[in-house]
């Protein structure tokens, strides 16, 4: 068991460290959410009879947008220099590798989400002491960071990288996204068709299925 | 890590490879004794680095057999990367990392005993130990393809590896090279290295092979290490 766990979890110390001396990607995402936060604010100039209805999807579409822009980044850094190829070089299981960089993703993305989720609470007037948010945010960002990492391993080698990872990202992780702004919708005072008990599991379910199948399907591209 | 009980270091039979419909590799046969160095040259284009790819297993072949230091590409893909050391083309290396975060982070996932120590001995090899803190985004070229060769050596492999490794060296670092190699094959481990520089190599002890339109032609000199080769596109 540590043998699987130990390559995991020198994988995100290595991503953490790169970042921490670059700081491209947080600082790069976090910017761009904080810019539709704004931009969004003053588009639609919400109510307060509003909010319900309109911040979670505010939240969730910038969230989307800003992790797409993250997802670009995860595998473009192994690139360079042929890291991917160093890493493939390694007697490590393409699992591990796989569930490495997804970790590492997943820690980016959910700092950010941290650091903007009180910026839009004050700009669209919700609050954010709610433990239904924090699980939505938990478990929405984990399947948003599995299917992104895969689908990033799958973009970067292609000649239109940029393009093609939100075109072949969004159709997959709708699912996510959906349960995502429902469960939101509930955290900021709304009311749902379907309760609280039917989206979270789903969530739940989501992500483990996810948490299987990716790491499989990128040995699987990763072999050649 | 000792040489193996293994008989041979590498054994290839019947390898083929194509990309689309080109055909690199074709019914090649390769054997590769402990202790040898073999030195493949070819023009651009003819399969060296295919060759060298598929030996640490970063290409699968179409066909063929390969064994290295006793360990089925196919069915011990893991085993055998743990025997080979690789220098390609590209350095491996993050450029944001030191030299040495750059080799723990490889001597970790190799699961070294302990890799700190294990990186700053591999970068005296090279002679680089002076800039293990050193990012290596600061270092020239050429210090780059010695840490990439300190990468490789790191985890003690049988075979090494080497796709041009001398491109981008000095001469006190292309002596370096030579030096390490000979003390490497003394050691009873085996090197495949190719390159565009026969002359360069002459003074190393090893065979020289020629790869070109899928055939290995060996030096007169030294037939043994290639025994077989395939047929001409």
């Amino acid at each position: 068991m540590t043998a699987f766990f130990q390559p995991i979890l020198v994988l995100l110390w290595k991503d953490i460290l790169l970042e921490v001396r670059s700081k491209d990607l947080v600082i790069s995402v976090g910017v761009f959410g904080l810019l539709v936060a704004v931009i969004f604010n003053f588009a639609l100039n919400v109510s307060p009879q509003q909010i319900t209805s309109l911040a979670p999807g505010i939240l969730w579409v910038a969230y989307s947008f800003a992790g797409v822009l993250a997802m670009n980044r995860t595998f473009m850094r192994e690139r360079e220099q042929g890291g991917l190829e160093g890493l493939l070089l390694t007697p490590v299981s393409r699992d591990a590798i796989f569930l490495g960089k997804a970790m590492a993703s997943f820690s980016f993305m959910l700092l950010v989400e941290v650091v903007l989720l009180p910026v839009f609470a004050v700009l669209l007037g919700f609050s954010i002491l709610s433990w239904t948010l924090a699980v939505t945010i938990v478990l929405a960002t984990l399947g948003f960071a599995v299917v992104g990492t895969l689908f990033s391993a799958i973009a970067v080698q292609t000649r239109s990288r940029e393009l093609m990872l939100p075109v072949l990202f969004f159709p997959v992780i709708l699912p996510v996204i959906i349960g995502a702004v429902q469960l939101t919708t509930v955290a900021v005072g709304g009311e749902i068709s379907v309760g609280l008990n039917r989206w979270l599991p789903l969530l739940g379910i989501f992500d483990a299925l996810f948490l299987v199948i990716c790491p499989w399907v990128f040995s699987v591209v990763t072999e050649e | 890590m000792s040489p193996a009980k293994a008989d041979r270091a590498v054994r290839v039979q019947g390898l083929e490879k194509s990309f689309g419909d080109w055909p690199v590799l074709w019914d090649l046969d390769l054997t590769l004794d402990w202790g040898q160095l073999l030195v493949l040259a070819g023009p651009n284009g003819s399969g060296k680095t295919t060759l060298l790819r598929i030996l640490s297993t970063q290409v699968k072949p179409d066909f063929g057999a390969v064994s290295i230091a006793g360990f089925d590409l196919k069915r011990q893909p893991n085993q055998v990367r743990r025997c080979v050391g690789v220098v390609g083309h590209n350095t491996f290396l993050h450029s944001d990392l030191t030299c040495l975060e750059n080799l723990v982070f490889y001597g970790r996932l190799f699961r070294l005993q302990n890799p700190g120590k294990t990186a700053l001995e591999v970068l005296a090899q090279v002679g680089l130990e002076h800039r293990a803190g050193h990012r290596v985004r600061t270092l020239s070229n050429g210090m780059q393809r010695r840490v990439s060769l300190a990468r490789a050596l790191l985890h003690d492999p049988l075979l090494l590896l080497l796709d041009e490794p001398e491109v981008g060296l000095d001469g006190p670092s292309v002596a370096m090279l030579g030096e390490l190699i000979t003390r490497w094959t003394g050691l009873g481990r085996s090197i495949v290295m190719t390159t565009h520089n026969l002359e360069l190599v002459k003074s190393w002890p090893g065979s020289q092979g020629h790869l070109d339109n899928g055939k290995v032609r060996i030096g007169e000199d030294r037939p043994s290490a290639v025994e077989e080769t395939g047929p001409g596109l």
